[in-house]
């Protein structure tokens, strides 16, 4: 596939170019204030033109990623790899609304590639503005449903939006019954066999509403909808593409999920005409992303935060914690606008598997925490405060898993030594 | 019931009616008789399988339109539960559970569905935004002395015939859609608190777990439970303050 070559400023719209101006002003503003910056300056730039996004993107490759788990990592990849063999605007801070969109690809108006993280009840709007090249779809399960709405609907949503783009190729993880779903009337699919720990969500046929039959590789249902066969998959961390060719990934970022971000990210990056070596390579520089996986130092306690925020994360996150049985763990949940107020979830997570473990429940809703501990026979203690969690353990190595405001606020309250 | 006994929980159809963390209910219970020396067991009665009328308790969970039709078509094809409910087994429903155990109930799509019959109570859709937030309620005295919290995410508007009565008046919420939430008759319970409702109301738990059992059971104090109680019903003066309404309760 061509990559057009970039654009510069003045090739933008007039009123584009002044609205992206305009823009970047208000986020450099913003910045000095002390504020984010970036969404800011993308708030201003779509007040003033309302098309900003459809032609920011209009001369540029765009690949959209979505997904419920995993979007800023493998966004981050597949900007690696893109990065090969052009300048890349991407948003791989999770900003993934249209404003925070605008704003990345404001600060890099000639980056001929746009890799963009969207959110997944966004993605209809944007990609029917944008008519991306490649919608990378990961997996879909119940998140912050309190917010907005239930995960088949959104599929629903998703699958209208990919059947009407009509020179988009879906790279869809097959594995996944859901996402299957929504990429199955694409005029164009990459299969995927990228795995995945949770069936909760899609026991019942998206189809036909029966019961789905199978596993994650061979699942079925009655009415004809079934598994396609993927072109590309991964098993144990070793990826075959489909020129049969296999790959041990060898990523410095752990566990199984990642494992799956990266061959999806690959497939992307091989259809936009990236070689797989050298995407690969970029792909493993890659130690952290948004600062999970990263360990940080408190009081002589070395804390290593990771990211949970609904059960398919947890189905990710207590393998990765059973690698490490002497470390204890601290659970922090708080349960503001952007976690989902609804905490019913914790119920659909195993805990019962944490048992025998030091495990202490943490942040704004620990209440609904250590009721499911109590439930699950986990011992545990229950201290509010994670910093005053973080302080009762003995110096030494830490697990912390937490959901979405909750990981947020600890990773700079700890990198800003709180 | 004796001790030696195991107390038989069936979840219906977790694989269809399984959303919003609702099959802890069935832990909840399970580990509420254990924890006083009974023995019990959960046992899952999937899609296509045939559903025993010799449980003690039936668990009905939430789901969306197409998960209810598979469901009343699967229950109606095999009526175990209400064989079980007609002597006197204990059904509790939630949200979606709770709308196919009445007459009937009408979807999103305007088409009218039968439902179980179990309950006298028909659904249709509300006419307001979508209910989703926290729920506060006052229930019948005649069952619980303590107020009842969960949390609701529906879009339907439930009422009552005159052979159910409320399970509880509203503080806090949509519920039914009237002043009140959910529905009972005799063993048969609906309601459209998640949360899960047992988790977060053990008396309530302990209630129907007195029923299955032929005997009210002695309070298991966990003060855990008190605090969460105690925190979800400040929120939800909270945000009534922000109304500058106050909540009797
Ligand atoms: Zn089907």
């Amino acid at each position: 596939m061509d990559v057009p070559s970039g654009h510069l400023d003045g090739e933008l719209p007039t009123r584009t170019a002044a609205a992206v101006a305009a823009g970047n002003l208000a986020a450099r503003l913003s910045k000095v204030a002390g504020g984010a910056g970036g969404i800011i300056g993308g708030r201003v730039t779509l007040a003033l033109d309302p098309n900003a996004l459809a032609r920011l993107c209009k001369d540029r490759t765009v690949a959209l990623v979505t997904g419920t788990n995993g979007k800023t990592t493998t966004t981050m990849m597949l900007a690696k790899a893109m990065s090969v063999i052009a300048p890349v605007a991407t948003n791989h801070t999770g900003a993934n609304m249209p404003d925070g969109l605008v704003a990345a690809l404001s600060t890099d108006p000639t980056a001929p590639v746009g890799v963009l993280e969207i959110d997944e009840n966004y993605l209809p709007k944007i990609s029917d503005a944008v008519q991306p090249a490649v919608i990378v779809l990961l997996n879909l399960s119940r998140d912050q449903m309190d917010r907005v709405g239930e995960v088949r609907h959104t599929e629903r949503h998703l699958r209208t939006a990919i059947a009407r783009l009509h020179n988009t190729t879906v790279v869809a993880n097959c594995d996944d019954v859901l996402v299957t779903s929504a990429a199955y009337d694409a005029p164009r699919t990459i299969w995927v066999s990228a795995g995945g720990n949770w069936r909760g969500d899609s026991t019942s046929c998206p189809r036909c509403g029966m019961r789905v039959h199978g596993g994650a590789t061979d699942w079925y249902c009655d009415c004809g909808f079934a598994r396609p066969t993927p072109t590309w998959s991964v098993v144990d961390g070793k990826m075959t593409s489909p020129t049969g060719e296999s790959v041990e990934l060898r990523l410095r970022l752990p566990g199984s999920a990642n494992e799956a971000d990266a061959t999806l990210a690959l497939a992307a990056s091989t259809h936009l005409g990236v070689p797989l070596r050298p995407a690969l390579e970029r792909i493993r520089t890659i130690t952290g992303v948004g600062g999970r996986y990263t360990t940080l130092v408190r009081n002589e306690r070395v804390v290593r935060l990771l990211l949970a925020k609904n059960p398919a994360g947890w189905a990710e996150t207590l393998p990765l914690l059973a690698k490490s049985p002497d470390h204890p763990i601290i659970i922090a949940i708080n349960g503001r606008e952007a976690d989902g107020r609804d905490k019913s979830w914790l119920w659909d997570v195993p805990f019962e598997r944490l048992a025998g473990r030091t495990v202490i429940a943490t942040g704004e809703r620990s209440a609904d925490l250590a009721v499911r501990l109590t439930y699950a026979d986990v011992a545990h203690q229950h201290v509010p405060d994670p910093y005053q969690a973080i302080d009762s353990l003995p110096p030494g190595a830490i697990e912390l898993v937490a959901n979405y405001t909750a990981f947020r606020d600890l990773k700079s309250g700890l990198s800003n030594g709180s | 019931m004796v001790r030696d006994s195991v107390v038989r929980i069936g979840l219906v159809l977790p694989d269809v009616l399984g959303t919003y963390g609702d099959s802890g209910n069935a832990t909840v219970l399970r580990k509420r008789l254990e924890w006083r020396g009974y023995r019990a067991e959960v046992v899952d009665l999937a899609v296509g399988e045939p559903v025993p009328s010799s449980l003690d308790f039936y668990l009905l969970g939430g789901g969306e339109d197409r998960a209810q039709t598979l469901a009343v078509s699967h229950l109606t094809a095999n009526p175990g539960m209400q064989a079980a409910a007609g002597r006197g087994a204990v059904v509790l429903a939630i949200c979606a559970g709770l709308q196919i155990l009445g007459h009937d109930f009408t979807g999103t799509d305007g088409v009218t569905y039968s439902g179980l019959g179990l309950l006298d109570v028909r659904t249709t859709p509300g006419t307001g935004a979508r209910a989703v937030g926290e729920l506060l309620t006052t229930p019948d005295p005649a069952l619980l002395a303590t107020s009842m919290t969960g949390f609701e995410n529906h879009q339907g508007h439930t009422q009552l015939g005159p052979n159910a009565r409320p399970l509880s008046k509203v503080v806090y919420g949509t519920g039914n859609g009237d002043g009140a939430d959910g529905a009972y008759a005799g063993h048969v319970v609906g309601t459209y608190m998640h949360g899960p409702v047992l988790a977060r109301n053990p008396e309530f738990a302990d209630l129907l777990l007195g029923w299955a059992i032929g005997a009210p059971l002695a309070p298991l104090e966990i003060p855990v439970i008190e605090q969460l109680r105690e925190e979800r019903r400040r929120a939800v003066q909270a945000m009534a303050n922000r109304r500058k309404r106050l909540l009797k309760f």
